[in-house]
């Protein structure tokens, strides 16, 4: 008597029961290590950002020659220290969905839907040898056409020159707004400048970048099929090097050195 | 059972009763994964260990499961083992299991993960099950592994990555065929390897649902009569 509705029933919970036993088994025990890869992966694409990055070295050893900063950005100061948070562990993203740790963004500035700004985030300094500057690494994020896209963005010591540009977590449809992780387009992005008197003039156009143009140094070939997530890009760039984002920062670095 | 039962059972789906090449089944993961071969290894292992573990556990419970819910029974179990294989990607290798994305997760829509459990582990015991789901992985990947050499060999001039014929882009002398990176190129060369299988496999040939009729004159249209 397989049919009787009792046993449908008792099978079915059973089944169940022990499947989901199984499955959460397998999350919790496993969720450690997925942490450690997701960490590892955001690791490799900063060092990727600061073009530093060597497979065959420990992904920890290498992280060492970066030199992590908290970021004030109501001041633009770096800081060595924020209450009790650690600068290794810092996760500028998390803290930005805090109420008491970030500030909402008018409607009217937030042209990348950042939605929340941490009020402290985190940065990356390179420097050679010798402890002089080389390179600042930033993170960045902005809506793209289906969700927020992460990455991080390498400028040159000048603090007008891009290095390199990463993503690491993104929505964007294969084949289309996915191609920005295609290596080719990514590689266009070394030497654009940012600023041109004070204003953020980097932008993905429609099309290719003309190289006789004179503002050609600012502009980058756009993904054909992905106007909204080119638009993205651009309206990132925009924001982060603008007055809410390093752009203070950026001055005071300048200062320093 | 003999061994000469267990052998038949594991070896003629590799071939003789292939489920992408006769039954058509699993095209769907045969064309979004082979571009690269690596990867595809990864998921040809992760099928198959779906495959064959969801027909053990099915045929384990087989006598118990109620025929009402049986279909829903084998989903979970399926589910199940799927989301376990995807959670130990992500732990173990956790590149590829980028590159896979949704495709691990859609091994639970595979058509031969189902198609096994209901055909086989729900009537058959559960170490014959087991071979079944084994060699129906095994003939699954090797269809996937052929298909997908082809593709990153011509398609980008590597193999597992290895640079074998150096690109024109590269200063070789190979100029890649683009087409073969794309999924399209997967139905072409898995409808070239059914025509090869089946011009060696005679009996794999279907008979036409229809038959063509012998020459019939048109009816003359110029004498229909007119009912007004």
């Amino acid at each position: 008597m397989n049919d009787s509705v009792l046993k449908t029933l008792t099978v079915s919970f059973l089944v169940c029961l022990f499947c989901s036993l199984v499955v959460s088994y397998a999350a919790v025990s496993l969720r450690d290590m997925q942490n450690l890869n997701k960490l590892n992966d955001q690791r490799i694409k900063i060092l990727k950002t600061a073009a530093i990055y060597n497979p065959e070295e420990s992904i920890a050893s290498q992280f060492t020659r970066l030199t992590p900063k908290f970021v004030d950005f109501s001041t633009g100061d770096l800081l060595d220290s924020y209450g009790e948070y650690d600068l290794n562990t810092y996760d500028p993203v998390y803290f930005s969905k805090q109420p008491d740790h970030s500030t909402p963004i008018p409607a009217s500035k937030d042209i990348a839907i950042v939605k929340n700004h941490e009020n402290i985030g985190k940065i990356y300094l390179l420097k050679d040898s010798s402890s002089n500057l080389e390179k600042i690494i930033l993170p960045i994020r902005g809506y793209g056409l289906w969700g927020t896209l992460f990455g991080y963005i390498a400028i040159d010591k000048d603090l007008n020159t891009i290095k390199g540009l990463e993503f690491y977590a993104h929505k964007e449809t294969p084949g289309l707004g996915a191609e920005v992780d295609n290596p080719k387009w990514k590689s266009l992005w070394d030497g654009k400048s940012i600023y041109k008197d004070g204003e953020v003039e980097i932008e993905v156009i429609k099309g290719k970048v003309d190289p006789s143009n004179q503002m050609a140094s600012y502009q980058v070939d756009g993904l054909s099929g992905a106007t909204l997530t080119s638009r993205g890009v651009t309206n990132m760039l925009v924001y982060w090097f603008g007055e809410s984002g390093y752009k203070e920062t950026l001055k005071n670095i300048n200062y320093d050195s | 059972m003999t061994v000469k039962q267990y052998k038949e059972v594991l070896a003629k789906p590799l071939l003789e009763e292939n489920p992408i090449t006769l039954q058509i089944l699993g095209i769907c993961s045969a064309l979004a994964v082979t571009s690269n071969l690596s990867v595809t290894l990864v998921m040809c292992v992760a099928l198959t260990s779906v495959v064959s573990f969801s027909n053990l556990f099915i045929s384990i419970i087989r006598n118990y499961i109620p025929s009402s819910v049986r279909i829903i029974v084998q989903m979970t179990i399926i589910a199940s083992l799927v989301i376990v294989v995807d959670e130990l990607l992500k732990a173990y290798d956790y590149e590829t299991s980028k590159k896979l994305s949704v495709f691990v997760g859609l091994i639970i829509t595979n058509c031969i993960v189902m198609g096994r459990a209901e055909a086989f582990a729900m009537k058959e015991k559960p170490f014959i099950s087991f071979l079944d789901g084994l060699g129906n992985g095994l003939g699954y990947s090797i269809i996937l592994i052929a298909v997908a050499i082809v593709r990153e060999l011509f398609g980008a001039g590597t193999l597992m990555g290895y640079e074998i014929l150096p690109l024109v882009s590269n200063g070789g002398w190979y100029p890649a065929n683009n087409l073969l990176l794309l999924p399209p190129s997967s139905f072409i060369l898995i409808g070239l390897m059914i025509w090869a299988i089946r011009a060696y496999k005679t009996d794999q040939i279907e008979p036409n649902e229809y038959k063509l009729s012998g020459h019939a004159t048109a009816p003359d249209t110029s004498k229909r009569e007119v009912n007004v």
